[in-house]
């Protein structure tokens, strides 16, 4: 079983080109969600990661419970992802340059940004600060975590307040908007980048289709907050296909000349 | 009262209000979250079994106290759970209350020779939001602040209080003006949360409320907020940035209406109330948790029932809050905001 059917456009996708292809459709060039782990070895130099902050872990501070106990959600969340948290940050090379890195994971409870996505990006924020090199955040997130009451809303202000003084610092930061960054995340830290850069097709908005769709109750376009959309808009700066990526942002820091090695 | 006696009054007590359970069990239907009519329900359906197999089994050795006394105790904890759930489902009821003075009442009040400016220099002039600037003890200050309206007419004319990026950018174009100035600003903080609109989306929703939340970090004057309704999501926040936070007693303020949060977390309307215990959206809580500075304590049973009382008692607290930062210089105040809301969160490490 090598063989699968392309959930866009319904055509049979053999599975070795659709990895080598980056998990994008041969046809229809649908650009699938990316794990955090498999996001980052397509993004930066072989072996040239390396992890911070991995301590750092959620508590359930509210004791909240809905149809399931948020406890129960982490562990659940951190044995499926075999990562710990929404959010994996760090220091990479990419093209030869030096970046610090964090990607979201959308696996995650939905890359939800709750305290621990708050603060792995406001001590990769100081990091930045430290070496001085150029700040990369891709994104992937329903939103703030529910679970984590107004202190998920407080994240907003934090990592905007924490990526403010690395902006102050005239360090570059460029966010990659992937499928999907909506709500809490598209309304703080991604949407505050110097360059904006968005994979093709990702849903990128703050009230997502169902909401906007029941609020209004008329049926939305189909490019709805889609990246196409925004392009035009004027809400990004370009959209780049994922096999170029690494190209763009190697491009970018090159402009920018920060981090040369 | 011998430990017996004592067991066997609690249980009459018990099978007495299951009786008053059964006259109310229509109305509970309707005001109590679905899920735990259930477990009321499961918890005396318990005690009946164990109270029938008791009769049946009078000779049998079998002990049932300890059952009986753990039923008893979590009835009694159900029941003080859905005490709670309505307190604070009264609390949201009252943020929302259309009696409540507004924004609007607040600034006429408040702040003598009030200027209204309009517009966002780019698109519109969303009337969601009022701003301006006028004086409060003889010092001119910058207010911004959500509408909601009081009457249909007026809410269909403010949008219910939901924002969209011109009343973002509008608001960010007199913070300004504000700092450059030196005017300190005073935002009051009453909407449901940012317009959810194709319109809104396609004018830059999020980024417009992000940039907002970045400019007041690099704000070099005293920001002071006023939670006086709903808190409503990151249309609250993108006004909400200060130095000294203040929220009235009856005031919510989260990262999703309880409505929203029941829907996602238990596809379900009828967990509403537990969605906004869960949430922690009171005042108190959030003092507690240490995201507002102050709480302002409300007229009897609510802002609505002495509306000009409430707006003096505002009054009084806002003169209070800038006299704090009257000698603090614009740097410190920059530094003070971000470290207030960096340290926000709990983890392990």
């Amino acid at each position: 079983m090598t063989d699968f059917k392309c959930k866009a456009c319904g055509k049979m996708l053999d599975l070795d080109v659709f990895l080598k292809d980056l998990k994008v459709c041969h046809y229809c060039g649908y650009h699938y969600m990316l794990d955090a782990k498999t996001r980052i070895e397509y993004l930066v130099d072989e072996f040239t990661f390396n992890e911070i902050t991995e301590n750092i872990k959620a508590v359930d501070f509210l004791n909240f419970t809905d149809v399931k106990p948020y406890k129960d959600r982490i562990t659940e969340s951190q044995q499926k992802s075999g990562i710990s948290e929404a959010i994996i940050t760090g220091c990479a090379k990419i093209g030869g340059y030096e970046t610090n890195l964090g990607v979201m994971d959308f696996m995650f409870m939905g890359g939800s940004m709750g305290s621990v996505v708050g603060e792995k990006i406001k001590q990769l924020a100081d990091f930045t600060i430290s070496n001085k090199f150029p700040l990369i955040l891709v994104c992937a997130s329903g939103g703030a975590r529910m679970q984590e009451g107004i202190i998920s809303l407080m994240q907003m202000a934090k990592t905007v307040s924490a990526i403010n003084r690395v902006k102050e610092n005239k360090i570059p930061y460029i966010s990659v908007i992937t499928n999907p960054t909506t709500g809490g995340v598209s309304a703080s830290f991604a949407t505050i980048a110097d360059i904006i850069i968005a994979e093709p097709e990702a849903l990128f908005c703050f009230a997502g289709p169902r909401v906007v769709k029941q609020t209004i109750k008329k049926e939305l376009p189909s490019d709805f907050g889609l990246s196409e959309r925004n392009l035009k808009n004027g809400q990004i700066d370009m959209i780049v296909k994922r096999k170029d990526l690494k190209e763009v942002i190697t491009r970018l820091l090159k402009l920018f000349s920060v981090g040369q090695s | 009262m011998s430990e017996k006696l004592k067991n066997k009054n609690e249980f009459d007590d018990i099978s007495d209000s299951r009786q008053k359970h059964n006259n109310v069990n229509a109305l509970a239907r309707i005001d109590k979250p679905e899920s735990e009519n259930h477990a009321m329900e499961s918890l005396f359906n318990s005690l009946e079994k164990i109270n029938r197999i008791e009769r049946f089994n009078f000779l049998s050795k079998l002990n049932f106290k300890q059952a009986k006394i753990n039923i008893a105790s979590k009835i009694k904890n159900l029941r003080k759970e859905t005490r709670i759930l309505e307190r604070v489902w009264k609390i949201v009821e009252l943020s929302r209350n259309e009696n409540r003075p507004k924004t609007i009442d607040y600034i006429n009040d408040i702040f003598s020779d009030f200027v209204e400016l309009s517009g966002d220099r780019l698109s519109s002039d969303d009337k969601s939001i009022t701003a301006g600037i006028g004086k409060i003890n003889g010092k001119t200050v910058a207010v911004i602040g959500h509408n909601k309206g009081k009457d249909i007419k007026e809410r269909i004319k403010y949008n219910f209080g939901s924002s969209n990026p011109s009343g973002f950018r509008k608001s960010r174009r007199i913070m300004e003006l504000a700092d450059r100035f030196n005017f300190p600003i005073i935002t009051f903080i009453d909407t449901p949360g940012a317009n959810p609109a194709i319109e809104a989306e396609d004018n830059g929703q999020a980024g417009a409320i992000a940039k907002n939340i970045e400019f007041m970090f690099n704000l070099r004057v005293p920001l002071i907020v006023v939670l006086i309704g709903e808190g409503g999501s990151g249309g609250a926040l993108a006004l909400a940035i200060g130095n000294y936070i203040m929220m009235l007693e009856n005031a919510t303020y989260s990262v999703i209406s309880p409505e929203g949060c029941a829907a996602i977390l238990w596809k379900d309307q009828t967990s509403t109330k537990q969605a906004a215990s869960m949430l922690k959206l009171t005042a108190k809580d959030l003092l507690n948790l240490k995201v507002i500075d102050k709480i302002i304590h409300e007229p009897l049973g609510g802002a609505q029932n002495e509306p000009a009382r409430m707006i003096k008692i505002v009054e009084s607290n806002l003169m209070d809050a800038l006299s704090r930062f009257e000698n603090v210089s614009g740097e410190e105040l920059k530094l003070e905001r971000a470290k207030k809301y960096e340290i926000l969160g709990f983890y392990e490490n």
